[in-house]
Protein backbone atom coordinates (compact mmCIF):
# COMPACT_ATOMS: atom_id res chain seq x y z
CA UNK A 1 0.00 0.00 0.00
CA UNK A 2 2.82 2.35 0.94
CA UNK A 3 4.49 1.75 -2.41
CA UNK A 4 1.28 2.48 -4.31
CA UNK A 5 1.06 5.79 -2.45
CA UNK A 6 4.70 6.64 -3.31
CA UNK A 7 4.13 5.99 -7.00
CA UNK A 8 0.78 7.78 -6.99
CA UNK A 9 2.21 10.88 -5.35
CA UNK A 10 5.19 10.99 -7.66
CA UNK A 11 3.03 10.59 -10.78
CA UNK A 12 0.62 13.30 -9.67
CA UNK A 13 3.48 15.64 -8.91
CA UNK A 14 4.92 15.05 -12.37
CA UNK A 15 1.53 15.70 -13.99
CA UNK A 16 1.23 18.99 -12.16
CA UNK A 17 4.77 20.34 -12.61
CA UNK A 18 4.42 19.89 -16.36
CA UNK A 19 1.87 21.86 -18.38
CA UNK A 20 -0.02 18.65 -19.22
CA UNK A 21 -2.42 18.70 -16.28
CA UNK A 22 -3.17 22.40 -16.60
CA UNK A 23 -3.82 22.12 -20.31
CA UNK A 24 -6.24 19.24 -19.75
CA UNK A 25 -7.98 21.02 -16.88
CA UNK A 26 -8.39 24.22 -18.89
CA UNK A 27 -9.57 22.55 -22.09
CA UNK A 28 -12.07 20.41 -20.23
CA UNK A 29 -13.33 23.38 -18.24
CA UNK A 30 -13.82 25.47 -21.40
CA UNK A 31 -15.71 22.71 -23.19
CA UNK A 32 -17.73 21.85 -20.11
CA UNK A 33 -18.52 25.54 -19.60
CA UNK A 34 -19.76 25.82 -23.17
CA UNK A 35 -22.05 22.81 -22.80
CA UNK A 36 -23.28 24.12 -19.46
CA UNK A 37 -24.03 27.58 -20.83
CA UNK A 38 -25.72 26.02 -23.84
CA UNK A 39 -28.06 23.72 -21.93
CA UNK A 40 -28.79 26.41 -19.35
CA UNK A 41 -29.69 28.85 -22.12
CA UNK A 42 -31.96 26.29 -23.75
CA UNK A 43 -33.57 25.52 -20.38
CA UNK A 44 -34.33 29.20 -19.76
CA UNK A 45 -35.65 29.61 -23.33
CA UNK A 46 -38.03 26.64 -23.00
CA UNK A 47 -39.16 27.93 -19.60
CA UNK A 48 -40.02 31.40 -20.95
CA UNK A 49 -41.75 29.89 -23.98
CA UNK A 50 -44.01 27.69 -21.87
CA UNK A 51 -44.92 30.62 -19.61
CA UNK A 52 -45.78 32.88 -22.53
CA UNK A 53 -48.08 30.23 -24.04
CA UNK A 54 -49.81 30.04 -20.68
CA UNK A 55 -49.62 26.26 -20.57
CA UNK A 56 -46.99 25.36 -17.92
CA UNK A 57 -44.59 22.71 -19.23
CA UNK A 58 -43.04 20.39 -16.61
CA UNK A 59 -39.55 21.72 -16.04
CA UNK A 60 -36.86 19.71 -14.25
CA UNK A 61 -33.26 20.82 -13.75
CA UNK A 62 -32.05 17.24 -13.31
CA UNK A 63 -33.74 15.96 -16.45
CA UNK A 64 -33.12 18.93 -18.70
CA UNK A 65 -29.71 20.23 -17.67
CA UNK A 66 -27.76 17.73 -15.63
CA UNK A 67 -28.61 14.58 -17.55
CA UNK A 68 -27.70 15.83 -21.05
CA UNK A 69 -24.66 17.59 -19.62
CA UNK A 70 -23.33 14.41 -18.03
CA UNK A 71 -23.98 12.39 -21.19
CA UNK A 72 -22.07 14.95 -23.21
CA UNK A 73 -19.22 14.90 -20.74
CA UNK A 74 -18.95 11.12 -20.91
CA UNK A 75 -18.33 11.49 -24.65
CA UNK A 76 -15.99 14.48 -24.32
CA UNK A 77 -14.01 12.49 -21.75
CA UNK A 78 -13.14 9.95 -24.46
CA UNK A 79 -11.05 12.61 -26.18
CA UNK A 80 -9.15 13.58 -23.05
CA UNK A 81 -8.31 10.11 -21.77
CA UNK A 82 -5.55 9.36 -24.31
CA UNK A 83 -3.81 12.58 -23.31
CA UNK A 84 -3.80 11.51 -19.68
CA UNK A 85 -2.53 7.97 -20.17
CA UNK A 86 -0.11 8.34 -23.09
CA UNK A 87 2.89 9.22 -20.96
CA UNK A 88 2.36 6.74 -18.11
CA UNK A 89 4.69 4.01 -19.35
CA UNK A 90 5.79 5.20 -22.80
CA UNK A 91 7.77 8.07 -21.27
CA UNK A 92 9.45 5.83 -18.69
CA UNK A 93 10.42 3.39 -21.41
CA UNK A 94 11.90 6.11 -23.57
CA UNK A 95 13.89 7.84 -20.83
CA UNK A 96 15.06 4.58 -19.22
CA UNK A 97 13.50 5.35 -15.85
CA UNK A 98 11.54 2.12 -16.21
CA UNK A 99 14.82 0.43 -15.22
CA UNK A 100 14.74 2.29 -11.92
CA UNK A 101 11.21 1.11 -11.18
CA UNK A 102 11.92 -2.44 -12.33
CA UNK A 103 15.03 -2.78 -10.17
CA UNK A 104 13.50 -1.26 -7.03
CA UNK A 105 12.01 -3.48 -4.33
CA UNK A 106 8.45 -2.83 -5.45
CA UNK A 107 5.94 -5.05 -7.22
CA UNK A 108 4.73 -4.46 -10.78
CA UNK A 109 1.17 -4.38 -9.49
CA UNK A 110 2.01 -1.53 -7.12
CA UNK A 111 3.53 0.50 -9.96
CA UNK A 112 0.54 -0.13 -12.22
CA UNK A 113 -2.11 0.66 -9.62
CA UNK A 114 -0.22 3.76 -8.48
CA UNK A 115 -0.01 5.07 -12.03
CA UNK A 116 -3.62 4.25 -12.82
CA UNK A 117 -4.81 5.98 -9.64
CA UNK A 118 -2.75 9.05 -10.58
CA UNK A 119 -4.48 9.14 -13.96
CA UNK A 120 -7.81 8.81 -12.14
CA UNK A 121 -6.75 11.68 -9.92
CA UNK A 122 -6.12 13.94 -12.91
CA UNK A 123 -9.51 13.02 -14.37
CA UNK A 124 -11.19 13.64 -11.02
CA UNK A 125 -9.52 17.07 -10.87
CA UNK A 126 -10.89 17.83 -14.33
CA UNK A 127 -14.41 16.93 -13.17
CA UNK A 128 -14.06 18.84 -9.92
CA UNK A 129 -12.74 21.95 -11.63
CA UNK A 130 -15.51 21.94 -14.23
CA UNK A 131 -18.15 20.77 -11.77
CA UNK A 132 -17.94 24.16 -10.05
CA UNK A 133 -20.60 25.19 -12.58
CA UNK A 134 -23.12 23.03 -10.76
CA UNK A 135 -22.89 25.39 -7.79
CA UNK A 136 -25.03 27.85 -9.80
CA UNK A 137 -27.74 25.24 -10.28
CA UNK A 138 -27.94 24.69 -6.55
CA UNK A 139 -27.78 28.44 -5.86
CA UNK A 140 -30.67 29.36 -8.17
CA UNK A 141 -32.62 26.13 -8.39
CA UNK A 142 -33.42 23.02 -6.44
CA UNK A 143 -31.99 20.06 -8.32
CA UNK A 144 -31.91 16.64 -6.68
CA UNK A 145 -28.29 15.94 -5.74
CA UNK A 146 -28.48 12.12 -5.62
CA UNK A 147 -28.80 11.57 -9.40
CA UNK A 148 -25.95 14.04 -9.88
CA UNK A 149 -23.69 12.06 -7.57
CA UNK A 150 -24.56 8.80 -9.31
CA UNK A 151 -23.90 10.46 -12.64
CA UNK A 152 -20.46 11.61 -11.48
CA UNK A 153 -19.74 8.15 -10.08
CA UNK A 154 -20.63 6.76 -13.50
CA UNK A 155 -18.25 9.21 -15.18
CA UNK A 156 -15.47 8.11 -12.84
CA UNK A 157 -16.14 4.42 -13.48
CA UNK A 158 -16.25 4.94 -17.22
CA UNK A 159 -13.04 6.96 -17.15
CA UNK A 160 -11.45 4.31 -14.91
CA UNK A 161 -12.15 1.66 -17.52
CA UNK A 162 -10.80 3.73 -20.40
CA UNK A 163 -7.80 4.88 -18.38
CA UNK A 164 -6.96 1.24 -17.60
CA UNK A 165 -7.05 0.48 -21.33
CA UNK A 166 -4.92 3.55 -22.01
CA UNK A 167 -2.42 2.47 -19.36
CA UNK A 168 -2.13 -0.90 -21.05
CA UNK A 169 -1.58 0.67 -24.47
CA UNK A 170 1.09 2.95 -23.00
CA UNK A 171 3.16 -0.10 -21.99
CA UNK A 172 3.27 -1.28 -25.60
CA UNK A 173 5.35 1.53 -27.05
CA UNK A 174 8.09 4.03 -26.33
CA UNK A 175 6.33 6.64 -28.40
CA UNK A 176 3.76 8.80 -26.61
CA UNK A 177 2.09 9.86 -29.86
CA UNK A 178 1.51 6.24 -30.83
CA UNK A 179 0.17 5.47 -27.34
CA UNK A 180 -2.23 8.43 -27.53
CA UNK A 181 -3.33 7.61 -31.08
CA UNK A 182 -4.01 3.96 -30.35
CA UNK A 183 -5.85 4.76 -27.11
CA UNK A 184 -7.96 7.31 -28.91
CA UNK A 185 -8.81 4.76 -31.59
CA UNK A 186 -9.90 2.20 -29.01
CA UNK A 187 -11.92 4.78 -27.06
CA UNK A 188 -13.66 5.88 -30.22
CA UNK A 189 -14.40 2.32 -31.24
CA UNK A 190 -15.85 1.53 -27.81
CA UNK A 191 -18.13 4.52 -28.27
CA UNK A 192 -19.39 3.96 -31.83
CA UNK A 193 -20.11 0.28 -31.22
CA UNK A 194 -23.33 1.57 -29.74
CA UNK A 195 -24.49 2.90 -33.10
CA UNK A 196 -25.20 -0.57 -34.49
CA UNK A 197 -28.13 -0.86 -32.14
CA UNK A 198 -29.77 2.02 -34.00
CA UNK A 199 -30.74 -0.06 -37.06
CA UNK A 200 -30.02 -3.67 -36.15
CA UNK A 201 -31.70 -5.92 -33.62
CA UNK A 202 -29.80 -9.17 -34.24
CA UNK A 203 -27.90 -10.87 -31.42
CA UNK A 204 -24.62 -9.62 -32.84
CA UNK A 205 -25.77 -6.05 -32.86
CA UNK A 206 -26.94 -6.39 -29.28
CA UNK A 207 -23.62 -7.91 -28.20
CA UNK A 208 -21.69 -5.14 -29.95
CA UNK A 209 -23.82 -2.43 -28.46
CA UNK A 210 -23.51 -4.05 -25.06
CA UNK A 211 -19.72 -3.74 -25.36
CA UNK A 212 -19.94 0.01 -25.88
CA UNK A 213 -18.89 2.14 -22.92
CA UNK A 214 -21.59 4.67 -23.73
CA UNK A 215 -24.47 2.19 -23.54
CA UNK A 216 -23.61 1.50 -19.94
CA UNK A 217 -23.46 5.14 -19.04
CA UNK A 218 -27.13 5.82 -19.85
CA UNK A 219 -28.44 4.45 -16.55
CA UNK A 220 -25.88 6.50 -14.58
CA UNK A 221 -26.87 9.66 -16.47
CA UNK A 222 -30.49 9.04 -15.54
CA UNK A 223 -29.35 8.85 -11.93
CA UNK A 224 -29.97 5.14 -11.59
CA UNK A 225 -27.26 2.96 -10.12
CA UNK A 226 -27.57 -0.24 -12.12
CA UNK A 227 -25.30 -2.98 -10.79
CA UNK A 228 -25.03 -4.56 -14.24
CA UNK A 229 -23.47 -1.40 -15.66
CA UNK A 230 -21.21 -0.84 -12.67
CA UNK A 231 -19.92 -4.41 -13.02
CA UNK A 232 -19.26 -3.83 -16.71
CA UNK A 233 -16.95 -0.91 -15.90
CA UNK A 234 -15.24 -2.65 -12.99
CA UNK A 235 -14.60 -5.68 -15.19
CA UNK A 236 -13.08 -3.46 -17.85
CA UNK A 237 -10.85 -1.81 -15.23
CA UNK A 238 -9.61 -5.19 -14.02
CA UNK A 239 -9.07 -6.42 -17.54
CA UNK A 240 -7.12 -3.31 -18.52
CA UNK A 241 -4.89 -3.44 -15.45
CA UNK A 242 -4.40 -7.20 -15.81
CA UNK A 243 -3.24 -6.79 -19.41
CA UNK A 244 -0.93 -3.99 -18.23
CA UNK A 245 0.72 -6.31 -15.73
CA UNK A 246 1.08 -9.06 -18.36
CA UNK A 247 2.59 -6.55 -20.75
CA UNK A 248 5.04 -5.29 -18.12
CA UNK A 249 6.06 -8.84 -17.39
CA UNK A 250 6.61 -9.56 -21.06
CA UNK A 251 8.85 -6.48 -21.39
CA UNK A 252 11.36 -8.43 -19.36
CA UNK A 253 11.22 -11.51 -21.51
CA UNK A 254 11.33 -9.73 -24.83
CA UNK A 255 13.22 -6.52 -24.20
CA UNK B 1 28.51 -11.82 -2.46
CA UNK B 2 27.67 -12.57 -6.07
CA UNK B 3 27.70 -16.06 -7.52
CA UNK B 4 26.88 -16.60 -11.16
CA UNK B 5 26.64 -20.15 -12.42
CA UNK B 6 26.39 -21.18 -16.06
CA UNK B 7 24.34 -18.13 -16.84
CA UNK B 8 22.88 -17.96 -20.33
CA UNK B 9 20.60 -15.30 -21.77
CA UNK B 10 19.13 -15.78 -25.19
CA UNK B 11 17.09 -13.26 -27.10
CA UNK B 12 14.86 -14.13 -30.03
CA UNK B 13 17.69 -14.15 -32.53
CA UNK B 14 20.98 -14.13 -30.68
CA UNK B 15 22.64 -15.35 -27.53
CA UNK B 16 23.77 -12.34 -25.53
CA UNK B 17 25.37 -14.21 -22.65
CA UNK B 18 26.63 -17.74 -23.12
CA UNK B 19 27.28 -19.98 -20.15
CA UNK B 20 29.13 -17.56 -17.88
CA UNK B 21 30.22 -18.43 -14.35
CA UNK B 22 32.05 -16.20 -11.91
CA UNK B 23 32.13 -15.18 -8.31
CA UNK B 24 32.66 -11.87 -6.54
CA UNK B 25 33.71 -11.68 -2.90
CA UNK B 26 32.43 -9.16 -0.41
CA UNK B 27 34.01 -5.70 -0.59
CA UNK B 28 35.71 -6.28 -3.94
CA UNK B 29 35.65 -3.89 -6.87
CA UNK B 30 35.33 -5.92 -10.02
CA UNK B 31 35.74 -4.60 -13.55
CA UNK B 32 33.51 -6.12 -16.12
CA UNK B 33 35.42 -5.69 -19.32
CA UNK B 34 34.58 -6.31 -22.92
CA UNK B 35 34.10 -4.64 -26.28
CA UNK B 36 30.73 -3.08 -27.07
CA UNK B 37 28.03 -5.69 -27.47
CA UNK B 38 29.91 -8.32 -25.47
CA UNK B 39 27.01 -8.94 -23.10
CA UNK B 40 28.06 -6.75 -20.18
CA UNK B 41 24.78 -4.87 -19.88
CA UNK B 42 22.73 -8.04 -20.26
CA UNK B 43 24.64 -9.76 -17.46
CA UNK B 44 24.15 -6.74 -15.23
CA UNK B 45 20.45 -6.64 -16.02
CA UNK B 46 20.16 -10.26 -14.96
CA UNK B 47 21.96 -9.47 -11.69
CA UNK B 48 19.58 -6.58 -11.01
CA UNK B 49 16.52 -8.77 -11.71
CA UNK B 50 15.60 -6.59 -14.67
CA UNK B 51 15.89 -9.55 -17.05
CA UNK B 52 15.37 -13.20 -16.13
CA UNK B 53 18.11 -15.60 -17.25
CA UNK B 54 17.30 -18.17 -19.92
CA UNK B 55 19.20 -20.79 -17.95
CA UNK B 56 21.70 -20.96 -15.13
CA UNK B 57 21.49 -19.11 -11.86
CA UNK B 58 22.64 -15.89 -10.25
CA UNK B 59 22.75 -15.41 -6.50
CA UNK B 60 23.22 -11.86 -5.19
CA UNK B 61 23.76 -11.19 -1.47
CA UNK B 62 22.49 -14.66 -0.68
CA UNK B 63 19.25 -14.49 -2.69
CA UNK B 64 18.46 -16.01 -6.06
CA UNK B 65 17.43 -13.45 -8.68
CA UNK B 66 14.58 -15.62 -9.92
CA UNK B 67 13.24 -16.89 -6.63
CA UNK B 68 13.49 -13.84 -4.37
CA UNK B 69 13.83 -10.81 -6.63
CA UNK B 70 12.44 -8.37 -4.04
CA UNK B 71 15.12 -9.38 -1.52
CA UNK B 72 17.83 -8.99 -4.15
CA UNK B 73 16.48 -5.60 -5.22
CA UNK B 74 16.55 -4.40 -1.62
CA UNK B 75 20.28 -5.08 -1.48
CA UNK B 76 21.48 -3.70 -4.80
CA UNK B 77 22.05 -0.25 -6.16
CA UNK B 78 22.03 0.03 -9.93
CA UNK B 79 23.22 2.73 -12.25
CA UNK B 80 22.11 1.90 -15.80
CA UNK B 81 24.03 3.08 -18.83
CA UNK B 82 22.01 6.29 -18.99
CA UNK B 83 21.07 7.49 -15.51
CA UNK B 84 17.34 6.97 -14.92
CA UNK B 85 16.38 10.58 -14.19
CA UNK B 86 13.07 12.40 -14.43
CA UNK B 87 13.98 15.71 -16.11
CA UNK B 88 11.11 17.64 -14.51
CA UNK B 89 12.15 16.80 -10.94
CA UNK B 90 14.65 18.61 -8.73
CA UNK B 91 17.66 16.74 -7.37
CA UNK B 92 16.55 16.29 -3.76
CA UNK B 93 12.98 15.64 -4.81
CA UNK B 94 14.21 12.86 -7.06
CA UNK B 95 16.57 11.35 -4.48
CA UNK B 96 13.75 11.41 -1.91
CA UNK B 97 11.49 9.56 -4.31
CA UNK B 98 14.14 6.92 -5.05
CA UNK B 99 14.84 6.57 -1.32
CA UNK B 100 11.15 5.94 -0.70
CA UNK B 101 11.08 3.36 -3.48
CA UNK B 102 13.96 1.58 -1.78
CA UNK B 103 12.07 1.55 1.51
CA UNK B 104 13.51 4.53 3.41
CA UNK B 105 11.33 7.06 5.19
CA UNK B 106 11.25 9.93 7.68
CA UNK B 107 14.36 11.37 9.27
CA UNK B 108 16.43 8.43 8.06
CA UNK B 109 15.56 9.28 4.47
CA UNK B 110 16.40 12.96 4.90
CA UNK B 111 19.74 12.05 6.44
CA UNK B 112 20.59 9.69 3.59
CA UNK B 113 19.65 12.26 0.93
CA UNK B 114 22.02 14.77 2.51
CA UNK B 115 24.72 12.15 2.92
CA UNK B 116 24.69 11.03 -0.71
CA UNK B 117 24.55 14.63 -1.92
CA UNK B 118 27.77 15.31 -0.01
CA UNK B 119 29.39 12.08 -1.04
CA UNK B 120 28.69 12.51 -4.73
CA UNK B 121 29.44 16.27 -4.71
CA UNK B 122 26.01 17.34 -5.91
CA UNK B 123 25.10 19.46 -2.89
CA UNK B 124 25.31 22.62 -5.00
CA UNK B 125 22.59 21.48 -7.42
CA UNK B 126 20.10 20.25 -4.82
CA UNK B 127 17.25 22.46 -5.98
CA UNK B 128 18.00 22.40 -9.71
CA UNK B 129 15.84 20.48 -12.17
CA UNK B 130 17.51 17.30 -13.36
CA UNK B 131 16.78 18.15 -16.98
CA UNK B 132 19.02 21.22 -16.69
CA UNK B 133 22.07 19.48 -15.21
CA UNK B 134 25.24 18.89 -17.18
CA UNK B 135 26.24 15.37 -18.15
CA UNK B 136 28.73 15.10 -15.29
CA UNK B 137 26.17 16.11 -12.69
CA UNK B 138 23.55 13.81 -14.17
CA UNK B 139 25.96 10.91 -13.89
CA UNK B 140 26.71 11.80 -10.28
CA UNK B 141 23.03 12.10 -9.40
CA UNK B 142 22.67 8.66 -10.99
CA UNK B 143 25.41 7.36 -8.72
CA UNK B 144 23.81 9.05 -5.69
CA UNK B 145 20.53 7.36 -6.59
CA UNK B 146 22.27 3.97 -6.65
CA UNK B 147 23.80 4.31 -3.17
CA UNK B 148 20.91 6.07 -1.42
CA UNK B 149 19.83 2.99 0.54
CA UNK B 150 23.40 1.97 1.33
CA UNK B 151 23.18 -1.31 -0.61
CA UNK B 152 25.52 -4.26 -0.15
CA UNK B 153 26.08 -4.55 -3.87
CA UNK B 154 26.56 -1.77 -6.40
CA UNK B 155 26.16 -2.45 -10.09
CA UNK B 156 27.40 0.34 -12.33
CA UNK B 157 27.01 0.18 -16.08
CA UNK B 158 29.69 2.32 -17.71
CA UNK B 159 29.78 4.88 -14.90
CA UNK B 160 32.28 7.15 -16.66
CA UNK B 161 30.87 7.08 -20.19
CA UNK B 162 30.56 10.53 -21.70
CA UNK B 163 32.35 12.42 -18.95
CA UNK B 164 35.28 14.77 -19.38
CA UNK B 165 38.71 13.69 -18.05
CA UNK B 166 38.39 15.62 -14.79
CA UNK B 167 34.95 14.17 -14.10
CA UNK B 168 36.21 10.70 -14.99
CA UNK B 169 38.93 11.00 -12.37
CA UNK B 170 36.48 12.26 -9.76
CA UNK B 171 34.04 9.45 -10.49
CA UNK B 172 36.78 6.82 -10.27
CA UNK B 173 37.95 8.29 -7.00
CA UNK B 174 34.41 8.13 -5.69
CA UNK B 175 34.03 4.50 -6.77
CA UNK B 176 37.31 3.58 -5.10
CA UNK B 177 36.12 5.19 -1.87
CA UNK B 178 32.85 3.31 -2.03
CA UNK B 179 34.76 0.08 -2.45
CA UNK B 180 35.36 -0.48 1.23
CA UNK B 181 31.75 -0.91 2.32
CA UNK B 182 30.18 -2.05 -0.91
CA UNK B 183 30.79 -4.85 -3.33
CA UNK B 184 31.00 -3.19 -6.72
CA UNK B 185 30.71 -4.48 -10.26
CA UNK B 186 31.38 -1.89 -12.91
CA UNK B 187 31.34 -2.45 -16.60
CA UNK B 188 33.53 -0.60 -19.01
CA UNK B 189 35.29 -0.90 -22.31
CA UNK B 190 38.05 1.42 -21.15
CA UNK B 191 41.02 -0.57 -19.91
CA UNK B 192 42.83 2.07 -17.94
CA UNK B 193 39.70 2.41 -15.86
CA UNK B 194 40.00 -1.18 -14.76
CA UNK B 195 43.72 -0.79 -14.07
CA UNK B 196 43.02 2.21 -11.88
CA UNK B 197 39.91 1.25 -9.97
CA UNK B 198 39.46 -2.50 -9.88
CA UNK B 199 41.10 -5.36 -8.05
CA UNK B 200 39.56 -8.09 -10.12
CA UNK B 201 38.73 -8.27 -13.81
CA UNK B 202 36.19 -10.32 -15.65
CA UNK B 203 36.70 -10.17 -19.40
CA UNK B 204 33.91 -11.24 -21.70
CA UNK B 205 33.68 -11.19 -25.45
CA UNK B 206 30.71 -12.11 -27.63
CA UNK B 207 28.84 -13.41 -24.60
CA UNK B 208 31.60 -15.76 -23.51
CA UNK B 209 33.87 -15.54 -20.51
CA UNK B 210 37.44 -14.98 -21.69
CA UNK B 211 39.29 -14.52 -18.42
CA UNK B 212 38.71 -13.78 -14.78
CA UNK B 213 41.69 -12.86 -12.65
CA UNK B 214 43.20 -10.11 -10.56
CA UNK B 215 44.45 -7.08 -12.46
CA UNK B 216 47.99 -7.78 -11.28
CA UNK B 217 48.02 -11.40 -12.42
CA UNK B 218 46.53 -10.54 -15.72
CA UNK B 219 49.23 -7.98 -16.45
CA UNK B 220 51.92 -10.48 -15.55
CA UNK B 221 50.28 -13.27 -17.44
CA UNK B 222 50.70 -11.73 -20.83
CA UNK B 223 53.98 -10.08 -20.06
CA UNK B 224 56.13 -13.18 -20.55
CA UNK B 225 59.09 -11.73 -22.41
CA UNK B 226 60.05 -8.21 -21.41
CA UNK B 227 61.28 -5.67 -23.83
CA UNK B 228 63.43 -2.67 -22.97
CA UNK B 229 63.88 0.60 -24.79
CA UNK B 230 67.47 1.90 -24.81
CA UNK B 231 68.55 5.30 -26.06
CA UNK B 232 72.25 5.57 -26.80
CA UNK B 233 74.27 8.65 -27.80
CA UNK B 234 77.79 8.89 -29.19
CA UNK B 235 80.13 10.98 -27.05
CA UNK B 236 81.77 13.08 -29.77
CA UNK B 237 78.91 13.46 -32.19
CA UNK B 238 79.27 10.30 -34.21
CA UNK B 239 77.54 7.03 -33.61
CA UNK B 240 77.32 3.93 -35.75
CA UNK B 241 74.08 2.19 -34.91
CA UNK B 242 75.20 -1.10 -36.40
CA UNK B 243 78.09 -1.34 -33.92
CA UNK B 244 75.82 -0.62 -30.99
CA UNK B 245 73.30 -3.16 -32.22
CA UNK B 246 75.99 -5.80 -32.49
CA UNK B 247 77.35 -5.02 -29.03
CA UNK B 248 73.92 -5.19 -27.38
CA UNK B 249 73.05 -8.44 -29.10
CA UNK B 250 76.09 -10.08 -27.54
CA UNK B 251 74.74 -9.69 -24.00
CA UNK B 252 73.45 -12.95 -22.60
CA UNK B 253 69.69 -13.06 -22.19
CA UNK B 254 69.03 -10.78 -25.14
CA UNK B 255 67.08 -12.42 -27.92
CA UNK B 256 66.86 -9.57 -30.37
CA UNK B 257 67.77 -5.93 -30.93
CA UNK B 258 65.80 -3.66 -33.25
CA UNK B 259 66.76 -0.12 -34.23
CA UNK B 260 63.65 1.93 -33.60
CA UNK B 261 64.82 5.44 -34.39
CA UNK B 262 68.02 7.27 -35.37
CA UNK B 263 68.57 10.99 -34.94
CA UNK B 264 72.01 12.61 -35.48
CA UNK B 265 74.23 10.98 -32.92
CA UNK B 266 71.41 9.33 -30.96
CA UNK B 267 69.68 6.04 -31.57
CA UNK B 268 66.83 4.19 -29.86
CA UNK B 269 66.82 0.41 -29.76
CA UNK B 270 64.18 -1.99 -28.61
CA UNK B 271 65.85 -4.91 -26.87
CA UNK B 272 63.84 -8.12 -26.57
CA UNK B 273 64.84 -10.33 -23.68
CA UNK B 274 64.13 -13.97 -23.03
CA UNK B 275 61.55 -14.90 -20.48
CA UNK B 276 62.72 -14.16 -16.96
CA UNK B 277 65.88 -12.44 -18.16
CA UNK B 278 66.93 -9.42 -16.10
CA UNK B 279 69.34 -7.64 -18.37
CA UNK B 280 68.84 -3.96 -17.69
CA UNK B 281 72.01 -3.72 -15.60
CA UNK B 282 74.08 -5.55 -18.18
CA UNK B 283 72.73 -3.33 -20.92
CA UNK B 284 73.68 -0.15 -19.08
CA UNK B 285 77.18 -1.42 -18.30
CA UNK B 286 77.77 -2.53 -21.89
CA UNK B 287 76.77 0.85 -23.27
CA UNK B 288 78.88 2.87 -20.85
CA UNK B 289 81.92 0.59 -21.06
CA UNK B 290 81.91 0.85 -24.85
CA UNK B 291 82.30 4.62 -24.52
CA UNK B 292 78.76 5.68 -25.41
CA UNK B 293 76.32 7.71 -23.37
CA UNK B 294 73.23 6.05 -22.00
CA UNK B 295 70.42 8.61 -22.33
CA UNK B 296 67.48 6.48 -21.41
CA UNK B 297 66.66 2.95 -20.35
CA UNK B 298 63.08 1.96 -19.68
CA UNK B 299 60.92 -1.14 -19.87
CA UNK B 300 58.43 -1.09 -22.71
CA UNK B 301 55.67 -2.17 -20.34
CA UNK B 302 52.71 -3.89 -21.82
CA UNK B 303 49.47 -2.32 -20.79
CA UNK B 304 46.35 -4.20 -19.92
CA UNK B 305 45.20 -3.08 -23.31
CA UNK B 306 47.61 -5.42 -25.04
CA UNK B 307 46.67 -8.22 -22.67
CA UNK B 308 43.05 -7.65 -23.44
CA UNK B 309 43.53 -7.52 -27.19
CA UNK B 310 45.64 -10.64 -26.97
CA UNK B 311 43.01 -12.51 -24.96
CA UNK B 312 40.13 -11.36 -27.11
CA UNK B 313 42.20 -11.99 -30.24
CA UNK B 314 43.06 -15.55 -29.14
CA UNK B 315 39.40 -16.17 -28.55
CA UNK B 316 38.32 -15.01 -32.01
CA UNK B 317 41.19 -16.90 -33.62
CA UNK B 318 40.15 -20.05 -31.82
CA UNK B 319 36.63 -19.48 -33.01
CA UNK B 320 37.75 -18.86 -36.57
CA UNK B 321 39.85 -22.02 -36.41
CA UNK B 322 36.87 -23.92 -35.06
CA UNK B 323 34.59 -22.88 -37.86
CA UNK B 324 37.25 -23.65 -40.43
CA UNK B 325 37.70 -27.12 -38.97
CA UNK B 326 33.99 -27.82 -38.89
CA UNK B 327 33.78 -26.52 -42.45
CA UNK B 328 36.31 -29.10 -43.54
CA UNK B 329 34.38 -31.88 -41.90
CA UNK B 330 31.30 -31.22 -43.97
Amino acid sequence: MRNVWIILRNELRRYFVSPVAYLLLTMFAVIFGFFFWNSLGYFVYVGMESQMRGQPFPMNVNEQIIRPLLSNMSVVGLFFIPMITMRLFAEEKRSGTIELLATSPIRDAEVIIGKWLAAMGVYACMLLFSGLNFVFLFRYGKPDWKPLLIGVLGLLLQAGALLAIGTFISTLTKNQIIAAGATFGVCLLLWILEWVAGYETSTWARVLSYMSVITHYESFARGVLDLKDAIYYVTLIFLGLFFTSRSMESLRWRS
Amino acid sequence: MITVKELTKRYARNTAVDNISFEVRKGQIVGFLGPNGAGKTTTMRVLTCFLPPTSGSAVVAGFDVLEQPLEVKRRIGYLPESPPLYPEMATTEYLTFVGQLKGLSGADLRKRVDAVCDRCAIADVKTKLLGRLSKGYRQRVGLAQAIIHNPDVLILDEPTAGLDPKQINETRELIRKLGGDHTIILSTHILSEVEQTCEQVIIINKGKLVATDSVHNLQNRARGAESVLVEVAGRNGALDPATVQERLAQISGVSGVVLKEKRDSRAIFEVETRKGGLVRGDLARAVVESGWDLNELRPAARSLEEVFLQLVGDESQAQAGGTAASGQKQ
